[in-house]
């Protein structure tokens, strides 16, 4: 489903990703993790189409995602630090807005229906300034299932989610991967995402330290690894 | 999904919000007060000074509140970084100009009857009589001010710099829409007939067709920086 090969991102004298390349298949979840400053954002970013590349390639599906990025962009779901919701509108409001420029499907069930997915039905009239973190990443999470992704690009979505939308969300993704869809979890914290991944990747330094079945790894032998791969790269000079 | 569509939900967006948050309404209405006041300070009693200073005076208002406006318009959109997801939205970028500008046209124009109104009555000049063919040149006039505002409001919102940036990019290009609503708008305060600025209505329509047309075309690649 995603293709990357030889990614490289550099600002000025700064290479904040250097030839990454990754592959995702339909019905996988990657999780990327990595330090703050390790690049995850950067690639999800490129993965997203929101970021070019300074070189390399990206296909998504059997598309050129660098020649084609609004082609690409239909297919991707993305959840953001921006939870990409307008503060004074309602959940409804933001849902009806955002579903208008996609699809035009804007029947009052379906969007009900993604609400109560995410357990904001209850709240569906109320303005978006009165939630919490972690309603507002749920909210953002309604706008992604409404999307009919194959693709999803996660940055952080666990925070701010409190054990019960942990549990929705990793619900969530194996749900997503059971109908054949793609996903990319970016996370700092070993905390969420890790269960529900088929394969580890760690990130540091704008380089791809690893990259490995999930099954591979038991939890105290991939925070050895990672911990000894990222003071290696943080001791680098 | 129609294109008309979707450049109307983004005008209900941002009118919504607008309403609720009464953000730049607020602003506005107090900048328009206090312009009229520096004015009348400015100008004194006499009446032949106002009558000639009185369109620059009017356009200045309209300028400066339309500055305030027309900048602040995409800060909502920093929010929560829906910026990113407008990028990511499929299907045509220019659907969501339009509806930005049409939003933007609708506020100034609020704020233009509020301060002709207010100009009205601090200054005892009668805006009345010429009010249909004044109400075709303040139209004509805000398109072409809103039309390459929202398109270099966008340009400028990630723009560290944009409060400054925004000003000087934007007043040069304006130059011929103001001259010609200046122009205009004297010659109508001085009783001439419409037909005598159909030169200045013909600049400002030719004005507003490049400018549109530049914002709907070029959209896309400011949206996606």
């Amino acid at each position: 489903m995603i293709t990357a090969r030889e990614l490289r991102k550099v600002y000025g004298s700064n290479c904040a990703l250097d030839s990454v390349s990754l592959e995702v298949a339909g019905g996988e979840c990657l999780a990327l993790l990595g330090p703050n400053g390790a690049g995850k954002t950067t690639l999800l970013r490129i993965l997203a189409t929101l970021l070019r590349p300074t070189s390399g390639s990206l296909r998504v599906g059997d598309v050129d995602a660098l020649r084609a990025p609004d082609r690409v962009r239909a297919l991707i779901g993305m959840v953001a630090h921006g939870s990409h919701v307008y503060e004074d509108l309602t959940a409804r409001e933001n849902l009806r807005f955002w579903e208008t420029l996609r699809s035009g499907d804007t029947a009052p069930a379906r969007l009900l229906g993604a609400l109560a997915q995410v357990e904001l039905d209850g709240v569906a009239d109320e303005r978006v300034r009165t939630f919490s973190a972690g309603m507002k990443r749920r909210l953002g999470l309604a706008r992604v299932l409404l999307g009919e992704a194959r693709v999803l690009l996660l940055d952080e979505p666990f925070t701010g989610l409190d054990r019960r939308g942990r549990k929705w969300l990793n619900e969530f993704l194996l749900a997503f991967k059971a109908r054949g869809g793609a996903a990319v979890v970016a996370t700092h914290s070993f905390g969420g995402g890790l269960g529900v991944a088929d394969r580890v990747a760690i990130l540091g330094g704008g380089r791809l330290l690893l990259d490995r079945p999930a099954a591979d790894l038991s939890p105290d032998a991939l925070h050895r690894l990672y911990e000894s791969l990222t003071d290696a790269i943080e001791g680098a000079p | 999904m129609s294109y008309a569509r979707r450049a109307a939900v983004v005008l209900w967006k941002d009118l919504l919000i607008e309403w609720r948050s009464k953000e730049q309404a607020n602003a506005l209405l107090f900048f328009c007060l206090l312009l009229l006041f520096l004015f009348q300070f400015a100008l004194g009693p006499e009446r032949d000074r106002l009558a000639a200073a009185l369109p620059g005076l009017l356009w200045l208002g309209f300028i400066l509140a339309g500055l305030l406006a027309l900048g602040r318009s995409f800060l909502v959109e920093r929010e929560n970084d829906c910026w990113e997801a407008l990028r990511l939205t499929p299907g045509d970028k220019s659907a969501i100009y339009l509806g930005k500008l049409l939003g933007n046209c609708v506020l100034m124009a609020a704020v233009e009857i509020i301060l002709a109104v207010l100009f009205t009555v601090f200054y005892n000049v009668d805006l009345w009589a010429p009010a249909a063919p004044l109400a075709l040149v303040m139209g004509l006039g805000t398109i072409g001010l809103a039309a390459v505002g929202t398109l270099f409001a966008a340009m400028t919102t990630q723009v560290r710099a944009r409060e400054l940036l925004f000003p000087v990019l934007l007043l040069p290009v304006q130059v011929p829409v103001l001259l010609a609503t200046v122009s205009a708008t004297q010659a109508l305060l001085l009783g001439q007939p419409l037909a005598d600025v159909a030169h200045w209505l013909k600049l400002l329509a030719g004005a507003d067709v490049v400018y549109v047309t530049i914002g709907l075309l070029t959209f896309e690649f400011v949206l996606d920086g």
